[in-house]
């Protein structure tokens, strides 16, 4: 029994990678070969819907626009947690549980109720359209996910170093710089990915706070399939261009995922 | 770790509130302020008190809707955390397939949910997907888009796609958290492949399984997207989940006060789960 047992793994993989690889194969195929018949691999071998996406502005400025307010949120989140998360693992303070629980609660507020909301406040602003507000909005659940995932990882760094420091002369700034942020190195990986990966993934909010300007690939791709009739193999190959960034940062973070979905506390 | 009670601390959190405030609670302060109100248009305003809560609360949509949404929270929990744990248990615990592994099965967590859902929407096709025409050759009448009981198993098997790999990497890490001594112990004991899992893997276990269920358990109740896109909650209302049913009110229908009131009542069940939550992770933390 325990030589087999690695069929389960196996068969597990198998599972996830056959629709991803069904949209791969739509995606090397002509929108004849897709509709009018059934092949397990493209038999008319075709890049041309890629070149499609790559010289269409429309399609290729919606993968910037992804990337742009995907980065301009990591830094926001991450830079913003640091100072956070060490206050919380560092000290006690007045009302402390309380503001770390409302900071949870955010985490888990269904995006679906804040749409309209959100949509008003931001046109109040004057930010309608800008990667700055999508930027803005996903701040509302990758901020407390980022105090919360720095925050364990600070807790597992001994307070003795933080004394002896201080001790040594170094001043606050100083001492976070260049003793505290290299040994918590690791986790503020782990932040940034999931600041980075929950923005990327995230649909509602951007399209709603989007019309042209700062579009993302994901409402792009909506938008056409809507428009232009059915090009499935144009929709394929944006989808699988979708995952490239996402299979690139995994291969950095793979053995401290399941520590960052923990929150930092496995 | 013992804190020192320090109040200036406070400023260091002052980013932090000051951008998550910004986002929560001016949204949410409107959004009560609608719940109030009745609006014939042109911005004009009536004070409505506890009305919409009250229609919203005895609406046969309003309960059918929450109803589904259990019904789907319900099923993908009993598949996914069983299934989760079992592919952790088999997972090689050292040498290179390790991190084959770990990156394959990452993979469907990093992608866009609506992209999630496309692929699931081709994939599941009668005519042309490989899922939907697998099931039809094989003698199944199989079509999502007019069945609802076929809807609600590509739904169900797009979210065990989806998301199961989170069971699996939380579990995975909670087992390589255990040391060689406490197998080596069993092994003297000849203890059973039961009693392995039972006394010993299991309790490791529980801390990451309790934030896995009440993960998967918050994340899909707040699923939006992928079924969206999939199924966009038909055929007719059959795979309508909360949040589908809201935005289709909110921004379809544009009823703001029912839509309003129907986000408070929404949130507040999402923020009882998380006192859950925030309750059974910190009350392990003081234990340890």
């Amino acid at each position: 029994m325990k030589r087999l047992s690695w069929l389960v793994p196996a068969f597990y993989i198998f599972f996830l990678m056959l629709p991803i690889y069904w949209l791969l194969n739509m995606s090397f195929k002509t929108t004849n070969e897709i509709l009018g018949s059934f092949t397990l691999w493209p038999v008319n071998f075709t890049v041309e819907n890629y070149v499609a996406i790559f010289t269409d502005p429309t399609w290729y400025n919606g993968y910037i626009n992804s990337l742009a307010y995907v980065s301009i949120n990591t830094v926001i989140s991450v830079s913003a947690a640091l100072p956070a998360a060490y206050a919380f693992s560092r000290y006690r303070f007045l009302g402390d549980k309380h503001l770390f629980f409302w900071l949870l609660t955010n985490r888990m507020a269904p995006p679906a109720v804040f749409a309209l909301p959100f949509f008003q406040l931001y046109s109040a602003m004057n930010l309608f359209d800008t990667y700055i507000a999508v930027a803005l909005a996903h701040c509302l659940f990758n901020i407390p996910l980022a105090v919360w995932i720095l925050e364990g990882f600070m807790s597992g760094v001994p307070k003795e170093i933080d004394e002896t420091a201080y001790i040594d002369g170094y001043s606050f700034s100083r001492f976070f710089v260049k003793i505290f942020m290299p040994l918590i190195a690791s986790g503020i990986g782990v932040a940034a990915f999931f600041c980075f990966m929950f923005s990327w993934v995230e649909l509602l909010l951007a399209k709603t706070l989007t019309s042209v300007a700062a579009k993302p690939i994901a409402a792009v791709m909506t938008r056409t399939a809507s428009t232009s009739g059915y090009e499935l193999g144009l929709l394929a190959a944006a989808g699988a261009l979708t995952i490239i960034p996402g299979a690139v940062v995994i291969y950095f973070v793979r053995n401290y995922i399941a520590k960052g979905f923990a929150l930092g506390r496995v | 770790m013992n804190k020192t009670w320090n109040n200036r601390a406070w400023f260091m959190v002052l980013p932090v509130l000051a951008l998550v405030a910004f986002n929560a609670v001016i949204p949410l302060m409107t959004v009560v302020n609608y719940s109030v109100q009745e609006t014939f248009g042109n911005n004009i305003f009536f004070f409505e008190g506890v009305k919409w809560f009250q229609e919203v609360l005895h609406s046969e949509r309003f309960h059918a809707a929450l109803l589904r949404q259990l019904a789907f929270t319900g099923t993908i929990l009993l598949i996914e955390i069983p299934l989760g744990v079992a592919i952790a248990l088999t997972m090689p615990r050292q040498g290179p397939w390790v991190s084959v592994c770990l990156v394959l099965m990452a993979l469907p967590l990093l992608i866009p949910w609506n992209v999630v859902g496309a692929i699931w929407n081709i994939f599941a096709l009668p005519d042309i997907g490989l899922l939907g025409r697998t099931l039809n050759g094989m003698g199944f009448d199989y079509n999502y888009t007019r069945q609802p009981f076929a809807a609600w198993f590509t739904l169900i098997l797009m979210d065990v796609w989806h998301w199961t790999s989170l069971v699996v990497l939380l579990a995975y890490a909670g087992l390589s958290s255990i040391a060689e001594p406490y197998y080596q112990a069993a092994r003297i004991d000849s203890a059973s492949r039961w009693a392995v899992f039972r006394y010993i893997q299991l309790p490791k276990m529980k801390r990451v399984l309790t934030i896995a269920v009440l993960l998967r358990f918050m994340d899909s109740f707040m699923i939006y997207t992928e079924p969206f896109v999939l199924t966009g909650g038909g055929p007719g209302n059959s795979t309508t989940l909360l949040s589908i049913d809201l935005v289709k009110i909110a921004l379809g229908q544009f009823d703001l006060g029912p839509a309003a009131a129907m986000s408070i009542i929404y949130f507040l069940i999402v923020l009882l789960l998380s006192w859950v939550f925030y309750t059974l992770t910190m009350r392990d933390e003081d234990q340890s």
